[in-house]
Parts: structure tokens; sequence; C-alpha cells
């Protein structure tokens, strides 16, 4: 471990740049126009790329650079650190999460270039820069779950980003509820955690186990470790954490059952889809899992779990997608599925797979995104692909990026998607430690993979190929080279991201990026596998073989429907089954079961309590209210009628004696002078005959 | 020779005090009035001076009596003064008339 000043740097240029931006941005941009908002917010995360970039090179071979700045929260023996650390896992996620941001930053100076808000969206992108940075560096859980937090805030923002239209801010509220459904669950997850690693409750007084707590990542293992055999409800405490954690995984990574959000979020900008709802944020669970994997791999349960959803969702997802006609849709449910083969990735203890895909889809995703966002501007803002055709031809540069993003993201042996794809499939096969057989995983996966084929290529005939149609009375046009460059760079890198993953089948060494990661995942190579490492190659080739095979077979199938755009074969083949079509076309009635169960079940909860809070309790409060009203009524009458009575009396008592008593100061001297005697005689004659005072 | 003795001067000491008082108390004119309060005064001193001669301490009684006189001088001119006052304001110095301080 070494110590460094620089890393707090990463998260804070973001920061900076979105308090700029924001508390400045509006007056800013009236003076100096756009390009002073472009050079604070979009210079900014280029730096913090710059500084990760100059930790990564500093970082010692198998350990990790720490940079503590203050201590946080010190609440007994639980000491939390505002500290940061950089290890291989999160090195990899700051340089892609800061390189993929910047270069989408880049993008959104042409893409947003006629919007009033620019300065608003350039301060959300810094802050969701800044909260995401702040998930991945995080030196420990309290921390991460800030950043967690705040990067399901920038979404929130930036999918309502044009809010005055209706639908945005309904998905902006949509995507923010789900996650927070999610959030609770990491929160029941990290609480569980601290109750079962921190101590005890014992004779009413905590306890702290061995005196040894602590959230950071660094100590978490070894406790995690001692917790094993911890049972909670019957239940090895460890799946519960792990499944709790998963849930706010689901909820962040869009993974059935919370995955309705993230189509919806595709109402924000595409460079938001692109780097938030694509590249990024949803990736934070699957970097949580593989984060905590030392925690997993106590559990078969929990990994189970991961696994099994993340499968599930791939192939659900996948079925969705090849319906859909909106590009983005398309787009968002591609995603939905890919990070389910991330997940499956992650649960079947192949951790660096998992990760690796996270790498190479951050780059296939983002670039298919913003081709997506630059046909759609092309396009005059429609989304719908039956209305696009031919753009192949006035936009060569797009086309070829999505082209190859396609080739990436349908596993094709010559980019990057391939060789993680492939990965996670095999460690699925592969996987000997799950509570249900591996291949039954990798089958799931490996149907999602043909249609995943299927439907991407489907998208690239459909908006590329065919005859040319003509926007507003003329021809697409080509974007400007801010957005071209932009798309250029992320194909190259979904290209780059290929040599670090080749298989150790093809070269005699294992992959760079396995050995990288290799200090972070020490904890998975106990887990059981079907073949020994160096064994099982002949699978490994078949299986490979098989997933070429059934790209290419989802790549023909495309072709043969939609390559030209002249084929009747799809409404055909859609018009023979109905039901089917329109099953899978309105997304399994997924969001209309969600709406009269859980929203309408939500609302009549509401309603309930709003009846109960109206009627009974302002009832009891009203009640409340008008014994109060009786008492200082009384109160009233008594502090009237007695006390001022008396007052009033002894007032009038004193009035009516004053005016008896006035006759007396008759103003006369010889008066007083005769008083004074008289006086004076009484005195007298009281001290000497009654008193007796001279005796 | 009829033989001067205390009871002498005692009787004499509390006539004029009566007529002082009877001055004080009958009469209306102010001037009259501080003429009564000036007889009671020295109906007061002669008994000193009586007391001091036959019974007690000449020294000290005749120290009082001197006092008393200066006394009675500085009331007499804060009396007059007073009265002349009375007379500005009323053109008159019947004390039966300036009763303006009644209740």
């Amino acid at each position: 471990m070494l110590e460094t000043n620089l890393l707090w740097l990463i998260p804070g240029l973001p920061l900076l740049g979105a308090v700029l931006s924001g508390l400045l941005g509006k007056p800013l941009q009236r003076r100096f126009g756009k390009k002073a908002i472009s050079a604070v917010s979009v210079l900014l995360p280029w730096a913090s790329f710059g500084v990760a970039a100059w930790c990564f090179i500093q970082l010692p071979e198998g350990g990790s650079l720490h940079d503590r700045l203050w201590t946080w929260i010190a609440i007994g023996p639980l000491e939390v650190d505002l500290a940061f650390a950089m290890d291989p896992l999160s090195a990899m996620m700051a340089l892609a999460v800061s390189l993929v941001g910047s270069l989408i930053h880049v993008y959104s100076i042409g893409y947003m270039a006629d919007d009033e808000g620019y300065w608003r969206y350039f301060s959300f992108l810094n802050l969701f820069m800044f909260s995401m940075l702040l998930l991945v560096l995080g030196d420990n859980l309290l921390l991460m779950f800030v950043g967690w937090e705040g990067v399901g805030l920038c979404s929130y923002l930036l999918i309502g980003f044009w809010y005055r239209d209706l639908v945005n801010a309904r998905a902006g509220m949509k995507a923010f509820v789900v996650n927070r459904i999610g959030d609770f669950g990491f929160l029941v997850g990290l609480l569980l955690l601290f109750w079962s690693l921190g101590g005890e409750w014992m004779d009413g007084a905590y306890r702290v186990n061995g005196g040894a707590f602590s959230l950071n990542f660094r100590d978490l293992p070894d406790l995690v470790a001692a917790a094993a055999d911890k049972q909670l409800w019957g239940v090895p405490v460890l799946t519960l954490a792990g499944i709790f954690l998963f849930i706010g995984a689901c909820g962040k990574s869009a993974q059935i059952p919370l995955y309705v959000w993230l189509p919806d979020a595709m109402a924000g900008p595409t460079p938001v889809s692109a780097l938030i709802h694509a590249a990024t944020m949803v990736t934070a669970g699957v970097y949580m899992v593989a984060r905590m994997n030392f925690l997993y791999v106590h559990s078969p349960t929990a990994m189970t779990v991961v696994a099994l959803v993340g499968a599930v969702t791939a192939l659900f997802a996948a079925t969705i997608g090849v319906f859909q006609y909106d590009i983005k849709k398309v787009l968002a449910y591609s995603t939905v599925s890919q990070l389910g083969y991330m997940f499956i990735g992650v649960g079947v203890g192949a951790f660096w797979a998992g990760s690796y895909h996270l790498l190479t889809h951050a780059f296939f995703k983002a670039c298919l995104f913003l081709c997506a966002g630059s046909v759609i501007m092309a396009m005059h803002h429609e989304q719908d692909m039956r209305k696009m055709g031919g753009l192949g031809k006035t936009m060569p540069i797009t086309r070829w990026t999505y082209w190859y993003a396609c080739v990436a993201i349908s596993g094709f042996p010559i980019a990057s998607g391939f060789f993680s794809k492939d990965e996670i499939l095999f460690q699925a096969y592969n996987a000997g430690s799950l509570m249900v057989p591996g291949w039954i995983i990798w089958l799931l996966g490996f149907v999602a993979a043909g249609l995943t084929a299927f439907y991407m290529w489907r998208s690239y005939f459909m908006t590329f190929t065919g005859p040319a149609v003509s926007v507003g009375g003329h021809e697409p046009q080509e974007q400007r080279p801010v957005i071209t460059v932009v798309l250029g760079a992320l194909a190259v890198g979904a290209f780059a991201m290929s040599f670090i993953g080749i298989p150790a089948l093809w070269l005699d060494s294992p992959p760079q990026l396995e050995h990288f990661l290799a200090p972070v995942f020490s904890a998975a190579e106990g887990l059981e596998r079907v073949f020994a490492p160096g064994a099982g190659h002949g699978v490994e080739w078949g299986l490979m073989g098989a997933s070429i095979g059934i790209a290419l077979l989802g790549l023909a199938f495309a072709w043969w429907l939609y390559r030209g755009r002249k084929s009747e074969l799809p409404a055909r083949l859609m018009a023979a089954m109905p039901r089917a079509h329109k099953l899978v076309y309105n997304k399994y009635y997924v969001d209309e079961i969600y709406d009269t169960t859980a929203v309408r079940g939500f609302l009549g909860l509401s309603r309930l309590s709003g009846w109960f809070d109206s009627k009974v309790i302002d009832g009891l409060v009203n009640l409340c209210g008008a014994a109060a009203r009786g008492f200082a009524w009384i109160d009233g009458a008594i502090d009237r009628y007695a006390v001022d009575g008396a007052v009033n009396g002894l007032a009038w008592l004193v009035t009516r004696a004053g005016g008896k008593l006035r006759r007396v100061q008759t103003g006369r001297l010889t008066t007083y002078l005769a008083g004074l005697v008289a006086g004076v005689l009484i005195f007298v004659i009281l001290t000497r005959f009654l008193l007796d005072v001279y005796a | 020779m009829i033989h001067v003795g205390l009871q002498h001067f005692l009787v004499v000491a509390a006539l004029l005090f009566c007529l002082g008082l009877t001055c004080v108390l009958v009469r209306r004119n102010a001037v009259a009035i501080l003429i009564g309060i000036e007889l009671i005064l020295n109906a007061a001193g002669l008994n000193l001076i009586a007391f001091a001669r036959f019974g007690g301490d000449l020294l000290s009684g005749t120290v009082f009596v001197v006092f008393l006189i200066v006394l009675a001088a500085a009331e007499a001119v804060v009396g007059l003064a007073l009265i002349i006052a009375v007379h500005r304001r009323l053109r008159d110095i019947d004390l039966e008339r300036s009763d303006e301080l009644r209740g």
C-alpha cells in the first residue's frame, strides 16, 4: 500500500467543474457564450482522467494507492475515513469512467449546442462524474454508498433534464423511485454487515469482537471470513447481506425485477443515455458485487441468485429488444441484457470476466448510443427506426463506427466484446460452486447471445441500409467533427480493449487483465470449478465455436429479414404469431403488471393511509384541540370572573374609600393645626393614662 | 416679698403656651398665627431656662435657648417669606381662604 495525495483530485476536479458551472454557469453563459462553460466543464474531466492515468502509472505491482483526507465519522471503535483507494479494480474503473466520461463530455458540446440549459447540463454531468468516481475510488462501503446515491440523483436530474415535458419528468421520477427500492436493499445489506461484523448486542451493550472494526475494503475480507458461520434467522448472515446488496445492484444495474426504469430513462439527452445509462452508472452494481467478491465467495446461495438473475435478465431483455422500433429502446434493452452478462460473470465467480465485460461494454455501448445520437440529430429527433434507412451513404463515420460496435456486441472475434462475453460464458459453463449446474446459466446466456446479434444487426440494417430517406426535404447530414471524432475514439477503444483480454487458449499466458486484477479477486481462487485450471481446452474451443456460430446465425437472420429493408418477411412472421408478437412487443406487459400491482397497491395504501390520517389521526388531533379549547374556556372564565373580579373589586373599594376620606384634606392650615394639637393631646393622654410610660 | 421659684416660671410659661396655642388655632391672619408660634417657642424657651436655673446644667440650658432664639429668627424669615408669597398670589393673608390644596 502506497500513500499518495493525488487521488482526491480525481473526483475533486469534476466536482469543481460542477460547482463552477452550477453556480456561475448562467451568468457565464450569458456573458461569454457556451464556450466558457465548455472550457470549464469539459477540461476538468480530462484533467481528472490525466490524474487517474498518472496514479495508474504509479500503482505498485499487485498493490494499491491510498489517500486519506480526514476522519469522517468516529463512533466508539468505528472510524470511517474520508479516504480514497486505488487498487487494480478501481484503477480500471476510474480510467474507464474518466476516459469514456470525458469523451462524452466532448460529444455533448456538439449534441447540446443549441440547448438553453447548456450550463445546467454540464453541471449535472460533472456532478455525475464526481459521484461515479467517488463510488469507484471510495475507500470504504459508506463512501461508496454516498457515491451510489449521488449517481442516482444525477441520473434523476439528467433523465428529467427537459423537465417541461411531462413524460421526461415521469421517467426521471420512475428511475429515482425504482432506484430507491434498490438502495433500500443496499442499505439493509450494509447494516447487516455492520451488525454481523462489528460485534454483538450483549447485556444491553454493544461489544466489539476482538476490538477490530472497520468498513474499509482492505480490512473487510478478514472480518467477513471471521463471520462466515454467523446465522440470522437460520440463514447465514453473509448470504443475507449478499442478497440484500445484490438487490441494491439490481436497482442500480437494471436487473429483473427492477429493470423497468432503464428503458424509460432514454427520455434524457442521448449522451446521458450513453454515459450514465449504458457505460458507467448502471455498471455500479456489477462493480459493487466484484468489489465485495470476498463476501460472495462465502455464499453459494447468493452467488447462484446473482448468476441466475443475470442470466434470466440477459435472455428476457434480449427478447424484448428484438421487437422494439425506437433505436434508443433497442439499445436500452440491449444494455439490460449485457448487464445480465456481467452479473453472470461475477455470479459464477469469474469476477475478472464480469469486470472485463463491464470495461468493453463501456466502450462499445457508449459508441452505439452516441452513434444513435448522431442518427437522431440527423433525423431531426426522430427515433423510430421504421422511418430511417439508407443513412449509411450520407453518414459514413457514424455508419462504420456503429457497424464496428455491432461487431463487438454480437461477439465476433475481431472486437473486444467477443473476448469478454466468451470468457463469461465459458466460466459459467465451468462454474462448480453454484447450486444449479453451470450449463443452465451458460445456455440462457448462449441463447441471449444469438438474440443480441439478431437485434443489433436488425437495428443496423434498418437504420443504415435500404432506400435513402429525406428529412425536411434534404438528406440527413454527417455530424460535425466534435461528434465523429468521439465516435471514432470509442470504436478504437472497443478494439484496443481486445488486447488485454485475449484468452490463455490463444496465447501461452493468462489474459493481462486477469493477471492485473488477480490481487483483488484472490478470494475467488478457492472456488470449485468443473475443469482444473489449464484443462478443458476442448470444451472451451467448442463453446467458442458455438458462440461464433450463434452470432453468425443471428447476423444471417437479420440480414435475411432486414437487409436493404426489401423483405416482407418480418411483417408476415409477425402476422403469423400475433399473440406472441403482441406480448413481446409490449414488453411482456411488465410495466402494466407493476402498475396494477405495485404502483396501484402503493397508491391504494397511500390512499388508505391518507384516509386514516384525515379521519382517525386528524380526528384525534381535533379532539385534543377541542378539549384544549374547553379547558381554555374554563380557565378564561376563572380569570375573567374570579381573578379580574378580585382585582377590580379591590380597586373599587379603594376608590370609594378615597372618595370618603378626601374630605379630611380641607386645605386649611387651621384644620391641620387643630388636628396636630388633637393628635398630640391624644398621644399624651394615651401614653400618660393607658400605657403608663412615665412610670 | 414673694419668693419667685420654679413653679412661677412654669405657670407663666404654660400661660404663654396656651396663649400662643389659642392664637394659632383661632386667628385667621397668617401673621397672627406666626406670632402665636413665636409665643409657643418662647414658652418652651422659658421652660428650658427655668429648668436650667433651678435644677440642672445652666450652660447647656442657656445654649439651648440661644439656639431656640436663632431658630425662631430663621423660622420668622421663612414664615414671612411664605406669607408674602401667599399674599402676592391671593392679595390676602387670610388662611381660611387659601385652601387650594384641599382634597
